[in-house]
């Protein structure tokens, strides 16, 4: 006799690992961070080995991804669409795959950033971090959400956490605009292919932020139905 | 009678087999919730269950015990011979009995009434006749199995709705939470003791008016709001612990309050479900007592005495077992959800024990989880799970009934030597 078929009626809830793989992208982007300042005082052995660090993490992130689609199934009757969840955990997933686009591409083409620009490049390689960050805290609140039912006070706090990210995303921005200008002027000095290439790395280390924001807004989604 | 003493033996025997079975099995599902939520260790569980089940069969057992020994099949069909309901009624019995212990075996989500009630209409209608099942009242019955879940399931979402508005979705939850949760606590009190009291307590004794129980729920209310006061106030709060998750002292007070609503489901469980073992039992008894079929006379209180002690029976020798399985694998439900399906699932299942209507509390709590889920309040329900519970009855009915007329005609092969049918 089992007598067990009743506990079947509950499923998995997707907000726990949904939460572990944004963990995993978080520390995947964060080591950007000691990956420029590497890059920044021309550390190359230290560059190459935070750079297989954000690839093996970069790697688990996706297994994660991998793992929670797997267990999705259309007949899971939750408080979130299972649209959302699956568009949120790209998402952030593909927050995690720009920060390894941008390391993959220095290393690849062994870059280095000139220094009148490295003061705000790593500005912006630390507010994209924080955005990062700051789409981490607001996918910690899902729990919170369930638990008060998508209540009202509730999401005022989660919608105050996407309005302060919305701001370090703007930030980000911001620094992309200087350090384009910053480029502009040192363009005649550099060899044309490297300065196709920086204006590349500003782009690139700029989707970190502006993905992450978009983890922001697939939430946001959430909270409206 | 013949062989009055068989009947009177196999009887008591098959019911204490049914109540054991009920033990053993349907109670996890009803205290399952209490244990995966961690509201109850599964000592606690057990405990509980066992008082309270106890309780609700035999001080709450009564309405639905004689809405199965004599709601379902009319009388007078069998009149000339009451040897013929007793056949069936043995039948229906070890029918359902195997029934479960087939499906429970297989792991099929079976519901004991379906069970017995699709037993005693199918041995009716093929052994008796047609016309010797009261339809308007099986109809009756059928249509609850339908309206119980749908009504636990609002229940709990007018419940749930008002947990969020009063305590979780406010600025300060846990002060609202030590605010409302005894609130809801005598509401647990308050509706046991009234159904219990409104339908009698004649048989032990106890015969109130309707406003002496409705001050008596009320007193009853308030005591167990007291005792409730009581456990909360004990309770530490960790501020640390809010670090994670900033609702996890709130839970530990909905844990208080799951306590009670679980003596609650263990209560209404047993008021409902022991009918469905004992039932047969008290029809069999009457006939064999006075050699017709009896309409009027009363229900014998040790015929309750001996569902109750064999639901406790089931829950000690296999059904810890169960809760403690069926437990673990609820993880996901805090017990502020928890509670609101249990009060739900609970309030209906009594106020249709005190009806005499014979429903599936299992059905009930599902209506009731299903509830608090639409009202955004459970991470993930399967609902594949849920339909195939919810269609179960469509093959226990003919199940049960197919089994009940094949020991029929074996047990009137036996026995029966009055005159040709």
């Amino acid at each position: 006799m089992s007598g067990s078929y009743f506990s079947a009626i509950f499923g998995k809830s997707p907000v726990r690992p949904l939460q572990e793989h944004m963990e995993k992208v978080l520390s995947c982007v964060s080591e950007l961070s000691p990956f420029t300042k590497a890059l920044l005082g021309a550390k190359p052995e230290e560059m190459t080995a935070h750079y297989e660090k954000i690839v093996m993490m970069e790697n688990e992130a996706d297994a994660l991804k991998k793992e929670l689609r797997m267990r999705l199934p259309s007949t899971l009757f939750m408080p979130i669409d299972r649209r959302d969840v699956l568009e949120v955990l790209t998402m952030q997933d593909m927050v995690a795959g720009s920060a390894r686009d941008v390391a993959g591409l220095i290393i690849g083409r062994d870059m280095k950033i000139p220094r009148s620009m490295a003061k705000t490049y790593k500005k912006l390689v630390k507010r994209c971090i924080d955005a990062a960050g700051q789409a981490y805290i607001a996918i910690c609140e899902l729990d919170e959400l369930i638990e008060t039912g998508f209540g009202k006070v509730e999401r005022k706090r989660v919608g105050r956490l996407l309005v302060k990210l919305d701001n370090i995303e703007q930030d980000t921005d911001e620094l992309q605009v200087l350090l384009r200008s910053q480029l502009f002027e040192l363009e005649s000095e550099l060899p044309p292919v490297d300065v196709m290439f920086l204006y590349k790395i500003i782009e690139n280390t700029g989707t970190i932020g502006d993905r992450a924001q978009r983890v922001g807004s697939r939430l946001q989604l959430m909270l409206a139905r | 009678m013949e062989f009055s003493l068989w009947y009177l033996g196999l009887a008591a025997a098959f019911g204490l087999f049914m109540a054991w079975g009920i033990g053993a099995n349907d109670v996890a599902n009803a205290m399952a919730t209490s244990v995966g939520s961690k509201a109850l260790t599964i000592k606690q569980a057990i405990l509980v269950a066992a008082i309270f089940e106890f309780a609700g069969a035999f001080l709450a057992g009564g309405q639905v015990t004689s809405t199965i020994r004599k709601g379902i099949i009319d009388a007078a069909s069998v009149e000339s011979n009451p040897e013929l309901l007793i056949f069936g009624m043995l039948a229906a019995l070890l029918a359902a009995a195997v029934w479960l212990l087939v499906a429970s075996r297989k792991g099929w989500p079976v519901s004991t009434t379906h069970s017995i009630v699709g037993a005693i209409v199918g041995f009716a209608v093929v052994g008796i006749g047609v016309d010797a099942v009261h339809w308007s009242k099986v109809a009756t019955i059928a249509a609850s199995w339908v309206v119980s879940p749908l009504l636990s399931g609002f229940l709990a979402f007018a419940i749930f709705m008002s947990v969020q508005k009063l305590i979780l979705d406010t600025k300060d939850p846990l002060s609202n939470a030590r605010k409302y949760v005894p609130l809801y606590i005598f509401a647990v009190g308050f509706i046991l003791a009234l159904v219990t009291l409104l339908k009698g307590l004649k048989h032990i004794g106890l015969d109130l008016s309707y406003m002496q129980s409705v001050v008596v729920a009320i007193v009853s209310g308030i005591i167990t709001m007291l005792i409730g006061i009581f456990a909360i106030k004990r309770i530490k709060i960790d501020p640390d612990q809010d670090a994670d998750f900033r609702f996890t002292n709130v839970e530990k007070i909905f844990g208080v309050l799951m306590i009670f609503t679980a003596c609650g489901m263990a209560f209404a469980h047993g008021s409902n479900d022991v009918a469905n073992a004992v039932g047969p039992v008290a029809a069999i008894v009457s006939i064999v007592k006075t050699g017709a079929v009896a309409q009027k006379s009363a229900l014998a209180t040790w015929i309750l005495l001996l569902g109750a002690v064999g639901i406790v029976l089931g829950l000690a020798t296999y059904g810890w077992r169960v809760i403690r399985t069926v437990g673990k694998n609820i993880t996901e439900l805090t017990p502020s959800r928890g509670f609101a399906a249990e009060l739900a699932a609970a309030s209906t299942v009594v106020i249709a024990s005190g009806t005499g209507i014979p429903i599936s509390t299992t059905h009930t709590l599902v209506g009731a989880v299903l509830g608090v889920g639409i009202a955004r309040g459970i991470g993930a329900l399967n609902l594949r799970v849920v339909r195939n519970i919810m269609l179960s009855w469509i093959i226990t009915l003919p199940a049960g009934g197919i089994l009940a007329v094949i020991f029929f005609f074996l047990l009137k092969g036996v026995f029966y030597n009055g005159p040709a049918i």
